[in-house]
């Protein structure tokens, strides 16, 4: 790893500072995806602000919602108690997370942030435009078996990896920000960006911006909710295909659904158009295999990430026949 | 604000050199000592290294580390520490596994200034003088390694994961110890000697 300083912060108006004003800053929460970062040459910087002795940890809970400190780890949130039950999806997705090792480390701000898992981003040796932009994308003739089919474009079709953030997109969350210019609060529906013109921005995050927490509003509806997760192997892994869902119903009908995948597009993927099939229909498993083909109509495959567009659909059916008791 | 160009207590190499010779880095000093830089971690620029406080095993340990060195390498390489080992280096094996105030993390995933005033834990911390810790014993008993690459990485998980209630049932720890690989592939002893550890240390 090349030098870099080293900046102790206690305030979050300190951090914003310290990161605006030292050349090459960055901050550094669980630095579970930061100093493998900076190890691989993906990234560099030439000063790394600490913010783990902020008051950014706890978790609280109200009426409104919950609210989720930037700097909680992974793992007090899974096992947070009104997440358990109320949140059920995001215990899941979070447990279903890396390893426990870095669930201890690992912050929610970090991992919303956390970048591509894609092979060419992480060999620096390797052209990326979303490493380094105007570079190419080998990944649109190479080796893509990993690689989104939905929200790509002829610039970059890198994978968002989180699990976190497709829970939080099903439930509507909120991100909070303290910049420069002060606090500001942004959807997770528009969080990330696809890749357009240029990869190499992932979110809407402006320099030296602090994810100071995330707020998840309260709805009894989020009791009925579930995160499905394919891997390659069964623990310890990145997803093929994820789905989480939120589903309300009404008797048999289906009173609001909320649909959020990951693996197989460049951002964590909401369907609206999947969602709008179901709402109000009757939950068979006919009408969950129509969502299911409404949501990949746009699918580009590639060469080797064609399977994603027929897993995901059956990732669908499974998780909400589950959900719904059809089965 | 600090500012980093002119950061509040930087060394510089002479500085570095010269409190060396006072203080071998590595060396164990005194918890009063120690403690009052563990409580006050202070800016280090770009290129530049500075004492550092670490606790590890209840002994307070001064040495001299540049921001960059992972608390893996400062345990390994500095304070001779080398029961933990580094397999993968970027979070994926956990040969790495210690635990910090109380907690298993990846030493390789964290840099040793990012520790200072914490609780570390390593493999030489578990045993009672020469009585191994309990899960220590299991692992002998149950022949749960081969070449020995992973066991101080899986003693240390499976201390935290039975502590934190996650080794009930064989399918659980399968779960709960997925963080630690073994290339011999002795996961079904390793299995058995953590519901064994269990048992005894739930008894
Ligand atoms: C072996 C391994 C397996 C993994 N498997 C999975 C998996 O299955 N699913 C999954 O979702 N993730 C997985 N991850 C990724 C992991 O979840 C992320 O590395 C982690 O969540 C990042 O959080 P962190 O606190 O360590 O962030 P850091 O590494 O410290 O930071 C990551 C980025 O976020 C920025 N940052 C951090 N906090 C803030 C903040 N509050 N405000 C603004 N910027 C901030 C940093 O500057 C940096 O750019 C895995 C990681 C490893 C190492
Ligand atoms: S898919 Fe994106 S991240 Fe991967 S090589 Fe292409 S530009 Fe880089
Ligand atoms: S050496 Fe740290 S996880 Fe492999
Ligand atoms: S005993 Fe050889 S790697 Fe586990």
């Amino acid at each position: 790893m090349r030098a870099f300083g080293y900046i102790p912060v206690r305030e979050p108006a300190e951090a914003v500072r310290a990161v605006r004003r030292a050349p090459g800053a960055a901050f550094i929460a669980g630095g579970t995806d930061l100093l493998n970062l900076m190890r691989d040459g993906a990234q560099r910087h030439e000063h790394l602000v600490d913010i783990n002795r902020l008051d950014l940890a706890s978790i609280t809970d109200s009426t409104r919602g919950l609210r989720i400190g930037g700097l909680a780890r992974m793992r007090q949130v899974a096992e947070h108690r009104s997440v358990r039950e109320n949140f059920p999806v995001l215990a899941e997705a979070l447990e279903a997370s890396a390893s426990p090792q870095v669930r201890n480390m690992a912050t929610i701000g970090g991992n919303l942030l956390q970048r591509t898992r894609c092979g060419y981003f992480r060999d620096a040796a390797s052209p990326c435009n979303k490493r380094t932009p105007g570079s190419g994308c080998p990944a649109l003739e190479g080796w893509n078996r990993g690689h989104a089919v939905l929200g790509g474009s002829e610039h970059c079709i890198a994978v968002h990896p989180s699990d976190l953030a497709v829970a939080l997109l099903a439930l509507d969350a909120v991100v909070h920000l303290l910049g420069p210019d002060g606090p500001r609060h942004v959807p997770m529906d528009g969080f990330h960006l696809r890749p357009g013109q240029a990869p190499h921005v992932d979110t809407v995050l402006r320099p030296a911006e602090l994810i100071t927490a995330v707020e998840v509003p309260r709805r009894t509806t989020a009791v009925r909710s579930r995160y499905l997760k394919l891997r390659d192997r069964a623990t310890f892994e990145f997803a093929v295909v994820s789905v989480a869902a939120v589903l309300e119903l009404r008797g048999d009908r289906v009173r609001d659904v909320r649909l959020a995948f990951g693996g197989i597009a460049t951002t964590p993927w909401r369907s609206p158009e999947a969602e709008a099939v179901l709402r109000g229909a009757p939950l068979t498993v006919d009408a969950i295999e129509r969502a299911g083909r409404a949501l990949v109509r746009e699918a580009v495959p590639r060469r080797h990430n064609g399977f994603k567009v027929a897993l995901v659909q059956r990732a669908l059916v499974e998780l909400l026949s589950g959900l719904g008791g059809l089965r | 604000m600090p500012d980093p160009s002119r950061p509040a207590r930087a060394y510089t190499r002479r500085t570095v050199l010269k409190s060396a010779a006072v203080t071998t880095a590595g060396t164990a000093l005194s918890p009063a000592v120690a403690l009052a830089g563990a409580t006050a971690p202070s800016v280090i620029a770009p290129g530049e290294s500075a004492e550092i406080a670490l606790s590890v095993n209840g002994r307070e340990h001064v040495l001299t580390v540049e921001p960059r060195v992972t608390l893996l390498d400062a345990l390994r390489e500095r304070l001779g520490l080398t029961g933990t080992k580094k397999g993968c280096d970027r979070g994926e094996c956990g040969a790495c596994t210690v635990l910090v105030d109380g907690e298993r993390v990846k030493a390789c995933l964290t840099l040793a200034v990012m520790r200072q005033g914490s609780d570390i834990t390593t493999v030489e911390g578990l045993a009672d003088g020469d009585r191994l810790h309990p899960v220590q014993e299991a692992f002998i008993r149950h022949d749960a390694f081969q070449c020995g690459a992973c066991t101080s990485g899986q003693v240390m998980s499976a201390v935290a994961c039975i502590r934190e209630g996650h080794a009930g049932t064989e399918a659980e720890i399968r779960e709960w110890m997925s963080g630690n690989l073994c290339r011999c592939a002795c996961y079904q002893n390793i299995v058995t000697a953590v519901a064994d550890a269990a048992r005894e240390v739930g008894r």
